[in-house]
């Protein structure tokens, strides 16, 4: 919603815009000078009379004077009576400032919000029409179905009916507020809520029963709403989470490998992202384009040279496994500590991503939660296609279901071993990305997602994608939902204890593999 | 002597509890006896670290009996040493009274911090001893109980079990940074004042104290040991060695495997709350994973399925901790690091079994058949 004062502003500006000839004292028609002579009167009464008279001419420069007269700019010259609008400091002793009071303020405020009612940009009509809403009285009521009548935009035609629906609130008739009362129900716009919480109490019992129902409605309307809301900030969670974890899912899922160093991958990735920027300052809406194949190049370099000096050596015995890839956490966490800082490293965000998308009063969607979710699926879709329909992709699944036959049917293993260590440490090279947008940039930044990657892995079912993407999303979900009453930290509690009832219940995983693959 | 019959073909256990005696004779002597000022006393600091090296001792003691004997790889036995500890603590915290800050009898300094107006229910009996040490054996013990009871009757096994070790003392950290929870949160409890009546400051209560750390540790090294010597040690390594098999042949594999772990949650435990009056703190950094994990790697490189090298290796790592992370603190997590790549590549058995394999001359044969393969 607009404040009224934003309003006013842009209203100034478009009429200064409009009003380009420059305003000189002797050209003031003859409605100005009627109203001059009212304003001399130094009387509220009279110089709401003024403003009547000003609203009801058809002048297209009265709007400045309203608005010069509600910034306190309106002056008048003593002597010859003339309205002036003052540029600051320009103010001499033979000017007069005309005074105003709140109620004066408010009521040039409904003046000025009419007039631009039927000004031709619809902008400033739908301005205006929003604008009117916190204002209305049951008097507009016929001016406003007049206008709804002429107006062609459907979107002031929305406003329009709005206002009034929140004129007719006032009527004198039972009827008509009932009707009007009818007519918002389920409408989120907030004056409307507070309108009608005041109706509750209305004298008549009928219309409060009515407004009482169609808040209700209304609260239900926002209660939905509210719940889209979780599920999306879930879903944006959960994105989070499947990116963290789907490099997990090919190095622990495919392969066997339990890296404790995942973690440090994707941090690499986050701090890839704070290099690019550093590199190219000028351009940081373009960094992230820069950065997620240069973060997949520098975690899946890293993950190839973890895996051909450390893990080849330690297949099969995957306990071992673990206890060296966390020396190797250790150590790259120590090394990025040491080389570039034991500090948060600042990362910007480019101006694509800031913003939201706004559905309605009470719902919108942030782009950077926006694009999380997509990038997401992208990534997802783009590891799906790799391991399903290339060459690389049946290789890593035909070594990972039976290494021996696909070495004897020529499958160069240790390649594949390692080109699939690197595919999965490039893609949590990419996660860091996208994280590097959302949290602080840390050298702690992997320790707190790799834990979280494990359980989605492991409840997800290990060795398959899919699992992932619906053990992180849900896992995402159920967090955010457990949020609001349970708080953050215990609903991360709750979701940890859950996946440890669940893995003993299912032990391996929502979908777990079948057929000969799956023993161990 | 029944001693001597657990440790009969135990000849690293036999030098290790001798070195272990000599230590507990010769520090009180050197500390309280010798008059300060001689190069030969020992300052009341340096008995206070060695008293926390045999409480890691311990712990590292009842990984190993998981880890080596049973095949259980816990990363989150830190949980049980940290729960231990906060029961040491909350007695502690008790025994202040009305010392504390804001000088309320009844309640600890942090609950009056949060305007909190009684003692919640789990803090009750804190203030007996008898009830706070039976507290540092059944909690943990219970909650490695009903864990493993569910874990392993479901046959949790392996990289699985390791990782919801870990989430469960993950989950644990995150609850006791709470402040709701009533643990004293980010801080934990510290500030302790004294013990049954004996003040912590005191050097005759460090030393008693260092003392039944030592007691602590070649007891529980003597319980392990006779555990694995008895029949259901056999049947422990067995299930280490061929569950499936194990259980083909009759055995109920989950209880051996629930029970061998209940005990090893029970030693942290101890190990936990001799650990909490030396160190004068217990707070929820206790539980971070990277604690427990640490805990793994003293006995990897002490050497598995050894008992002895998990005493040598968890002294020895945290020697070299104190002593690095004095003089270069930077370097100290890169060697952290390397030991850990370096020791599960190269040295699979650990110091132990390095040792071992010198003295029967077959480590430079192994080495060249390795070269070979």
């Amino acid at each position: 919603m607009l404040k009224t004062y934003d309003f006013t502003h842009l209203l100034l500006l478009s009429v200064l815009l409009w009003l380009c000839p420059p305003l000189h004292a002797e050209q003031q028609s003859a409605t100005l000078t009627q109203a001059a002579t009212l304003f001399q009167a130094a009387d509220f009464n009279k110089t709401r009379e003024a403003v009547d008279l000003l609203a009801a001419s058809s002048d297209a420069d009265v709007v400045t004077y309203l608005q010069a007269l509600l910034d306190g700019k309106l002056y008048q010259d003593k002597v010859q009576g003339t309205l002036v609008i003052a540029k600051d400091g320009n103010t001499g002793d033979e000017l007069r400032k005309i005074p105003t009071n709140n109620s004066l303020r408010k009521y040039v405020r409904g003046a000025i919000g009419q007039l631009s009612l039927s000004h031709p940009d619809a902008a400033v009509r739908l301005k205006s029409a929003n604008g009117l809403l916190e204002t209305v009285t049951p008097e507009m009521a016929e001016q406003l179905r007049g206008l709804l009548d002429k107006e062609t935009d459907p979107a002031v035609k929305e406003a329009l009916s709005l206002g009034l629906a929140m004129a007719d609130l006032n009527a004198a008739d039972k009827a008509v507020r009932l009707t009007a009362i009818e007519s918002l129900a389920g409408n989120l716009h907030p004056g409307v809520r507070n309108r009608l919480t005041t109706m509750t109490t209305d004298s008549d019992a009928e219309v409060a029963k009515a407004a009482q129902a169609a808040l209700k409605t209304i609260e239900d309307t926002a209660a939905l709403y509210g719940h889209v809301e979780t599920l999306f900030f879930g879903l944006s969670l959960g994105s989070v989470l499947v990116l963290a974890a789907i490099g997990l899912a090919i190095t622990f899922g495919v392969m066997g490998v339990i890296n404790m160093a995942h973690g440090e991958l994707i941090m690499l990735g986050a701090y890839t992202t704070y290099i690019v920027q550093q590199l190219m300052p000028n351009f940081i809406d373009y960094s992230l384009f820069v950065a997620v194949p240069a973060a997949f190049i520098v975690s899946g370099a890293m993950g190839i040279l973890i895996e051909r000096t450390v893990i080849r050596h330690l297949y099969g015995r995957p306990l071992e496994t673990l206890l060296a890839t966390f020396g190797i956490s250790l150590i790259l966490q120590q090394l990025v500590r040491t080389v570039i800082s034991p500090q948060n490293v600042p990362v910007s965000n480019p101006s694509w991503m800031s913003g939201s998308l706004e559905i309605n009063s009470v719902l919108s969607l942030t782009y950077n939660r926006l694009y999380i979710v997509l990038f997401c699926l992208m990534v997802f879709a783009l590891l799906y296609f790799v391991l399903r329909k290339t060459n690389l992709g049946l290789q890593v699944r035909a070594v990972s279901q039976n290494r021996a036959m696909a070495r004897a049917m020529g499958v160069r293993s240790a390649r594949v071993d390692a080109l699939t260590f690197g595919l999965g440490s490039g893609i949590a090279g990419v996660a860091g990305v996208a994280l590097s947008q959302l949290t602080n940039v840390g050298p702690n930044l992997g320790q707190a997602y790799i834990i979280d990657s494990f359980m989605v892995v492991v409840f997800g079912g290990v060795g398959n994608l899919w699992g992932t993407l619906v053990a992180g999303l849900s896992l995402g979900v159920v967090n955010k939902v457990l949020e609001p009453w349970a708080g953050a930290v215990l609903a991360k509690i709750l979701v940890l204890v859950f996946i440890i009832l669940f893995i003993q219940k299912r032990p391996r995983g929502l979908f777990p593999q079948k057929g000969r693959a799956a023993g161990d | 002597m029944f001693i001597t019959r657990i440790l009969q073909n135990d000849r690293g256990g036999q030098i290790m509890l001798a070195v272990l005696a000599l230590v507990l004779v010769l520090v009180p002597v050197l500390n309280l006896l010798v008059p300060e000022g001689s190069f030969l006393h020992m300052p009341t600091y340096l008995v206070t670290l060695l008293g926390k090296y045999l409480t890691y001792a311990l712990l590292a003691v009842a990984v190993d009996l998981v880890w080596g004997y049973l095949g259980i790889l816990s990363l989150g036995h830190g949980a049980f040493f940290a729960l231990g500890g906060y029961a040491m603590g909350m007695y502690l915290m008790r025994q202040i009274g009305d010392r504390g800050v804001y000088g309320n009898p009844e309640l600890p300094d942090f609950m009056v911090f949060l305007s909190w107006k009684e003692l919640p229910w789990f803090w009750q009996g804190f203030d007996m001893f008898w009830f706070a040490m039976l507290m540092v054996l059944l909690v943990p013990g219970l909650l490695a109980f009903v864990f493993g009871w569910l874990a392993f009757r479901s046959r949790v096994t392996g990289v699985y079990l390791s990782i919801i070790t870990q989430a469960l003392t993950y989950a644990l950290m995150l609850a006791f940074f709470r402040n709701e929870m009533g643990f004293g949160g980010n801080n934990g409890l510290t500030d302790f004042k004294d013990i049954l009546g004996f003040s912590l400051q005191a050097d005759g209560t460090r030393v008693t104290l260092f003392v039944l750390s030592g007691l602590a540790l070649a007891g529980g090294y003597l319980l392990c040991r006779y555990i694995i010597n008895s029949k259901l040690g056999r049947v422990v390594v067995a299930i280490r060695d061929a569950e499936s098999r194990t259980r083909f042949v009759g055995y109920r594999v989950e209880h051996y495997k629930v029970w061998v772990f209940t005990v090893s949650a029970m030693l942290a435990g101890i190990a936990g709350a001799l650990y909490v009056p030396q160190v004068g703190i217990i707070n929820p950094g206790e539980f971070s994973p990277l604690n427990s994990i640490e805990i793994v790697i003293w006995v990897a490189i002490g050497g598995r399925a050894t008992l002895y090298g998990a005493v040598l290796g968890a002294i020895l790592v945290n020697y070299a901790k104190t002593v690095f992370t004095g003089l270069m603190p930077e370097s100290w997590i890169f060697m952290l690091g390397a030991l850990f790549v370096l020791v599960t590549l190269y040295l699979p058995q650990g110091l132990a079994g390095l040792v071992k394999n010198l003295k029967e001359n077959r480590w430079l044969q192994n080495f060249s058949r390795r070269a070979q393969a």
